[in-house]
């Protein structure tokens, strides 16, 4: 599949070739609005039980430039945490999406806001796409007041509207995701639910209990699952009887796609929306992806694989430097606008970092409230002493 | 790192001998821990401590550093290790070791579990994979539900199986497994078949930063369970005599090895095969007046609030007692001290309510009731999630524990 970058890029060039090269599109550069046709390779999907997306899709000039927007603030917010977990102002356990961008890019530029979304701990680009701020997720990350939860969850529990966290057992969110959609069939509304899990949580049994309902009550249930190549620290081929994840649903239609290609991501999402507003129950579908890091920030990443199979990666089949090249070959930026976005992307996480570093940590109350709802809350919260609950009363 | 853990306790040991009133000093005591911490990291830039150890271990005085104190232990003096070599361990060392053994001894054994191939994320299987096979010592899908189905498979069929869940909080998918099947395989069968060779190891506790969901301490709901031995030790020789009185006991066992002294905890361990007695809690302090009572990585707060206890009281002298087997637990030994005492303090991180100490309270007030001289005081984790950013309020950390004694004493 990774082998695919290069004949797809050689194609998109052959196809604007037929506008007389980039000199024409330069003149349109501003107009953004303005939609350019793209052809992916035949390679960017793989089906089961189902025919594939069109290969020809549309986008606007402003979709690509805001898609790359998204993955380089994503990628930088990543690396943030990184260097804040690193100098120990992040705690906890942190599980970065680096390699992994064009995924939630790809689909928020496919789904509505009314759409749901769940996932699984590696959520912090997810939690971005459906509302939530950089500083709120670095200031959760961080245990501030101001995080996305109040600064009580940290990197795995992190909510918005429509975006049902952030989980942190393997698997578990994907009954939770099939519950939602249930509700949205039953609403009639015209949503999907997007039900995203890793190829390690492939091999939960919830998630095959999840299918057998989703298909049984033909739910607008669509199963993502990130294939990232190794759960932890084991390889996809050596965990899983059957690593192709896209026809895992046995009699549910699924869909491999080119998860580093966020056009293609695009594509997929937007045609298993419109599978699923058909009526047509629910799809599995697979990201082929990559992490560059490793499992969580314990995890230095480098003990079941080689430092040069990361590197190959990074440097063949980047979602970001496919998509920066795609920008420039269509003549869509120069080098000095992406490097004026990169800046402009760079200024925005350093601000947010700043701005979350000197938020204040929740209240001590904070420890009690939520636990049940406000006012039913038992009269004391049982804990080590009674002169503690004075706490709690406050 | 130090100096500001160092300043913290010094702040709150005087907050305790300023407010010598019971109601107005705790309340006290925690705005001074939590603001003045705060206000002396924000006021020097630096970033807050990072956690993940305990002080306390390597001070401890139940920590054998020394060939001669390991060996001193009379639970040795029959197994065969009484004048062996020793050999300095951690726990995760001491738990590998455990493993090595038994894989060695038993050709039956195997070791699975998420990652444990390659050593597992805490490094307790590192190595065994390449000195006993991969057949013997392999990786698992993510799947812990059919990680304990599969272990009591084998089982069934009379092999050991060591299985390992990553974190307690894990255990969770595989409770079913575990309750409706291991712990009673022997009894539904009428003791045709049973679930001998199962042993599940799971890390446990809190660990300075692990937040919700790589914290918890779930032993209560297993004690729950009848059926099932729940073991957690406190160090790394303990840890190794009851792993592998736990791998060979026949009955299905869960073992909680709280993770933050994978690391933290250091001794001198008998590098030669022992075990250690289930169902025996163990008198590491003796003393006359207040019988203190935890379990794992609780033990080493405990030894410091009694320290504090002893030094603020003079004369006070209290006994501190190890459970280390949860199911079945060591009444006797905790009956006969309280007989002596008559007061009774029992600490653990898992939350208050239907916690494992208000079973050790019930089992206490029925034997002793005319011999307490004070309500039994439970130290508790709150009922609440386990908390990422207030991790050190839940827990019940050494001034909590101290106060329990103070509380029992002056009743």
């Amino acid at each position: 599949m990774f082998s695919s970058i290069t004949s797809r890029l050689s194609l998109a060039k052959r196809h604007i070739s037929v506008f007389n090269g980039r000199s024409f599109l330069r003149q349109f550069a501003s107009a953004s609005a303005e939609a350019v046709n793209i052809t992916l390779p035949e390679s960017s999907f793989r089906t089961y039980e189902c025919d594939p997306p069109s290969f020809e899709m549309e986008v606007t000039k402003d979709e690509l430039i805001r898609m790359y927007k998204e993955m380089t603030a994503m990628r930088r917010m990543e690396s943030a945490a990184d260097t804040l977990y690193k100098s120990k102002l992040i705690r906890g356990f942190c599980h970065l999406g680096t390699g992994q961008e064009a995924v939630p890019v790809g689909m928020k530029a496919a789904i509505t806001r009314d759409d749901a979304i769940i996932t699984a701990y590696r959520c912090h680009g997810f939690t971005w796409i459906r509302g939530g701020t950089i500083h709120s997720i670095l200031a959760e990350l961080m245990g501030r007041k101001t995080g996305i939860s109040q600064g009580k969850g940290g990197s795995m529990h992190m909510f918005s509207k429509n975006f049902y966290g952030g989980n942190g057992i393997v698997g578990a969110q994907v009954p939770v995701g099939t519950g939602i959609a249930f509700t949205q069939k039953y609403l009639e509304t015209k949503n999907a639910t997007f039900i995203l899990y890793g190829d390690g949580a492939a091999n939960q049994g919830q998630v095959f209990e999840a299918f057998n309902m989703a298909k049984l009550w033909d739910l607008p249930a669509i199963f993502v699952c990130e294939n990232n190549f190794f759960g932890m620290g084991t390889a996809a081929s050596r965990s899983s009887a059957n690593p192709q994840y896209y026809t895992r649903g046995q009699y549910i239609p699924g869909l491999q796609i080119n998860g580093m290609d966020v056009l293609a991501v695009k594509q997929a999402c937007s045609w298993a929306k419109n599978w699923t507003n058909n009526d047509q129950g629910p799809l599995v579908l697979e990201m082929v992806t990559y992490r560059y890091g490793g499992h969580s920030m314990s995890d230095p990443g480098t003990s079941y694989r080689t430092r040069e199979e990361i590197q190959h990666m990074r440097s063949t089949n980047d979602p970001i430097t496919g998509l920066r090249k795609r920008i420039l070959d269509l003549g869509i930026a120069t080098e000095a606008d992406i490097k004026q976005f990169d800046k402009e992307t760079k200024a925005e996480i350093d601000e947010a970092v700043a701005k979350a570093q000197s938020d204040p940590h929740p209240d001590p109350e904070e420890l009690f409230t939520d636990v049940y709802v406000k006012g039913t809350e038992p009269p004391i919260i049982r804990g080590r002493e009674r002169e503690e609950f004075a706490v709690m009363q406050q | 790192m130090r100096t500001s853990r160092t300043t913290t306790l010094l702040l709150r040991n005087f907050a305790n001998i300023v407010h010598s009133r019971p109601l107005i000093r705790n309340r006290f005591t925690h705005k001074v821990f939590f603001h003045a911490t705060r206000t002396i990291l924000q006021a020097t830039g630096q970033p807050p401590p990072a956690e993940g150890f305990l002080p306390g271990v390597a001070q401890s005085k139940f920590i054998k550093s020394t060939q001669e104190e390991a060996l001193k232990n009379a639970e040795l003096a029959n197994t065969g290790v009484a004048n062996g070599e020793t050999k300095k361990m951690n726990m995760f060392q001491a738990i590998n070791d455990a493993m090595s053994i038994a894989l060695a001894t038993d050709e039956t054994a195997v070791v699975f579990g998420e990652d444990v191939a390659f050593g597992g994320v805490f490094r307790c299987t590192l190595g065994l994979a390449e000195m006993f096979g991969k057949d013997r010592v392999f990786n698992t899908p993510l799947t812990e539900q059919g990680i304990v189905g599969f272990g009591i498979g084998m089982a069934a069929m009379g092999h050991t199986a060591i299985a390992e869940i990553q974190f307690a909080d894990y255990i969770f998918p595989a409770f079913d497994q575990l309750v409706n099947e291991a712990a009673k395989y022997r009894y539904r069968s009428g003791g045709i078949f049973n679930v001998a060779g199962l042993t599940v190891r799971s890390p446990c506790s809190a660990v300075g930063h692990g937040g919700h969901y790589h914290s918890q301490s779930p032993e209560a709901y297993f004690t729950h369970t009848p059926g099932l031995i729940v073991v957690m030790p406190r160090s790394p020789i303990q840890a190794k005599g009851l792993l592998l009185a736990s791998i060979r006991d026949r009955n299905p066992v869960i073992f909680f090895e709280p993770k933050i002294l994978y690391r933290a905890a250091i001794e001198q361990v008998p590098i030669g095969d022992y075990e250690l007695p289930l169902g025996k809690a163990e008198i590491l302090k003796s003393g006359k007046d207040v019988t203190v009572i935890g379990y794992g990585s609780q033990i080493y707060t405990l030894e410091n609030a009694i320290q504090l206890a002893e030094k603020d009281i003079p004369g006070l002298s209290c006994e501190l007692i190890d459970l280390r087997s949860l199911l079945p637990w060591d009444v006797d030994t905790v009956a006969n001290s309280v007989n002596k005492t008559g007061r009774l303090v029992i600490a653990h991180e898992a939350p208050q309510t239907s916690g494992f100490a208000a079973e050790v309270a019930t089992n206490i007030m029925e034997r002793c009731f005319l011999r307490l001289e004070a309500p039994i005081q439970r130290v508790c984790g709150f009922d609440t999630p386990f908390p990422l950013v207030f991790e050190k309020f839940y827990v019940p950390d050494m001034i909590k524990c101290y106060d329990a004694i103070k509380e029992v004493v002056e009743y």
